[in-house]
């Protein structure tokens, strides 16, 4: 016998064990799509967190069997080919075989293929799918730009998120520039979120939303979702800020479109008539910490490096309010 | 070489790795924890808690920060330490004596106050004879900008507790501050402030901190006392009964 001949009573091992993955491959895809994919984070709060779960679960369909195929040739070599006791011989010799090599480069190239399509139309499709843009988005999400927002006209919502050691607070344009610590979102609305920072580099990423945005001084960094369930979420810092970077969270909340206006609303008459309004900056993409418009002045340096601590007012400067 | 010594050698440089390892956590959890915590025990509902906040502090370390002091109420004497305890579902009626000078706040919102009850705090503000120009004023907003208001803040962000903290004026201030600490209001430029809020009713450790840019001589004001326990920073220990 040649060392190429299939001995006489060998089993197919090709057959079997194409035979055993399709079936696993098969329970492993339905699994995950029907059990496993209604539960995969971020969940289906938004239009965002929605194609993130979807994406995770195709992935995980796509890969699935790979990685089936894998462990069940690992384990089949191990159980059928393994060396009985008093067997000293020596291995069939190895040779390679065209239509397997083929088979495996055409299959897992089409799938990192259908992959890269299918990840960069998951990117472009749902308006940059939640992640941060940059102050200039390619990718911008369909909705009306108005100066002011009204329930139900499928205007676009702008909030801007500021953060700071070590909290956040989110600045409504279309609501005079009234500033809050919570962020209140009307379902079903689009909503465009500039996200910038203060002091050093954070993250906005408002979990269950599927939000996820750098928070850089001096950048606008724009994001995109549009919530479609009532309920309250997470925003966490997702950057190493400081020591209490771990401790900078809150929570939001997602209601009605009427609550929203309702609560907007309120926000800023209560800001109007204590004098907090006039008090912010006038809104902008992004603050310059180091100055005080107000003020109309640089806050000083000391060796090139912002001041602070009681050294800001000079005797020249007014006494009391 | 032997296998035993090989074996004795390499045990011991995995000892003293091991130890310099534990030395080092030690020293630094050690020094964390050499900070004393004020406990302030509750009496019928209700407990009272005083700060100050100096332009310097009395560390061998860094004397040029800013600093946070806690009052022990049984002595009276300032703690160089911002760690104090409270008990839950109590009203904590806080008193803070701010002795340092103003310096604008980097987000203006946070001149609004929240949090208190009634969304007030109550102020005097004194020069450095003890004269009071601003006496028991009550108000929502001490507006960081527009003049020389605030010196820091005192905020409990998961309590949504966010209160700014009067300076003196802003001669006084930059004139005449206190310049050994603990400050006392004998000789030297203060304000008074005043302020309640409650306790969750279930026990925790709440952090609390200054939102002013008061690092000085930190790039733009962070880092330095803003990021040090014992300074501008501090932790609320809420104790269940």
């Amino acid at each position: 016998m040649s060392a190429t001949e299939t001995p006489v009573n060998e089993p197919r091992h090709g057959r079997r064990l194409f035979a055993i993955w399709i079936v696993l491959a098969l329970a492993a895809d339905l699994v995950i799509w029907f059990v496993w994919q209604p539960h995969l984070p971020p969940g289906d709060m938004s239009d965002s967190a929605r194609h993130q779960q979807f994406d995770i679960a195709v992935l995980a369909i796509c890969g699935a069997p790979v990685v089936l195929f894998v462990l069940l040739y690992f384990i089949y070599a191990i159980v059928v080919w393994r060396a009985r006791p008093g067997d000293d011989g020596d291995g069939a010799p190895i040779y390679g075989h065209t239509k397997v090599q083929a088979t495996w480069i055409i299959g897992t190239s089409a799938i990192v293929l259908f992959m890269a399509v299918f990840g960069t139309a998951e990117l472009v499709g749902p308006a940059g799918a939640g992640a941060g843009e940059g102050p200039s988005p390619i990718w911008k999400l369909a909705g009306t730009q108005t100066k002011s927002w009204t329930p139900g006209a499928n205007d676009m919502l702008q909030v801007q998120v500021i953060g700071q050691q070590w909290t956040w607070t989110y600045r409504y344009p279309q609501f005079g520039g009234m500033e809050s610590t919570q962020l209140m979102l009307p379902v079903d609305t689009p909503v465009t979120f500039h996200v910038t920072s203060l002091d050093v580099i954070h993250s906005f990423w408002a979990y269950q939303l599927g939000v996820k945005a750098d928070a850089n001084p001096e950048v606008d960094n724009v994001a995109y979702t549009t919530a479609k369930a009532l309920g309250g979420f997470i925003v966490r810092c997702n950057e190493l800020c400081g020591i209490w970077h771990g401790a900078m969270w809150n929570n939001g909340q997602v209601v009605s479109q009427s609550s929203f206006a309702s609560w907007a609303s309120g926000v800023r008459a209560k800001e109007q008539s204590d004098g907090v309004l006039a008090a912010l900056p006038p809104y902008t993409l992004t603050y310059d910490p180091t100055v005080v418009p107000q003020l109309g002045k640089n806050l000083p340096t000391v060796d090139g490096i912002t001041g602070a601590a009681g050294y800001y007012y000079g005797s020249g400067d007014p006494v009391t309010p | 070489v032997s296998v035993p010594l090989r074996a004795v050698s390499l045990a011991v440089a995995f000892l003293i790795v091991v130890g310099l390892g534990l030395f080092v956590a030690f020293y630094y959890i050690g020094s964390a924890s050499a900070l004393t915590t004020v406990h302030y025990p509750g009496s019928g509902g209700q407990v009272n808690v005083v700060l100050q906040e100096d332009p310097q502090n009395d560390s061998a370390s860094r004397p040029d920060w800013v600093s946070y002091y806690v009052q022990d109420p049984a002595t009276k004497q300032w703690m160089h330490t911002t760690l104090f305890s409270v008990p839950a579902n109590t009203r904590v009626n806080m008193t803070i004596y701010g002795y340092d000078g103003c310096t604008p706040l980097r987000n203006n919102y946070f001149s609004q106050v929240q949090g208190t009850i009634g969304n007030t705090v109550t102020l005097s503000q004194f020069d450095q004879h003890g004269k009071e120009y601003v006496t028991n004023d009550t108000t929502s907003v001490i507006n960081a900008w527009s003049d020389c208001n605030v010196g820091h803040t005192f905020a409990i962000p998961a309590l949504g507790v966010y209160v700014p903290v009067a300076s003196p004026n802003a001669q006084l201030s930059a004139n005449n501050l206190c310049s050994s600490s603990p400050c006392t209001t004998t000789g030297n430029p203060y304000a008074v402030e005043t302020f309640s809020f409650m306790t969750p009713k279930v026990g925790g450790t709440f952090r609390w901190q200054c939102l002013v840019p008061c690092g000085g001589g930190y790039l733009d004001g962070n880092s330095g006392p803003m990021q040090a326990l014992g300074y501008m920073m501090g932790e609320m220990d809420v104790v269940s009964s």
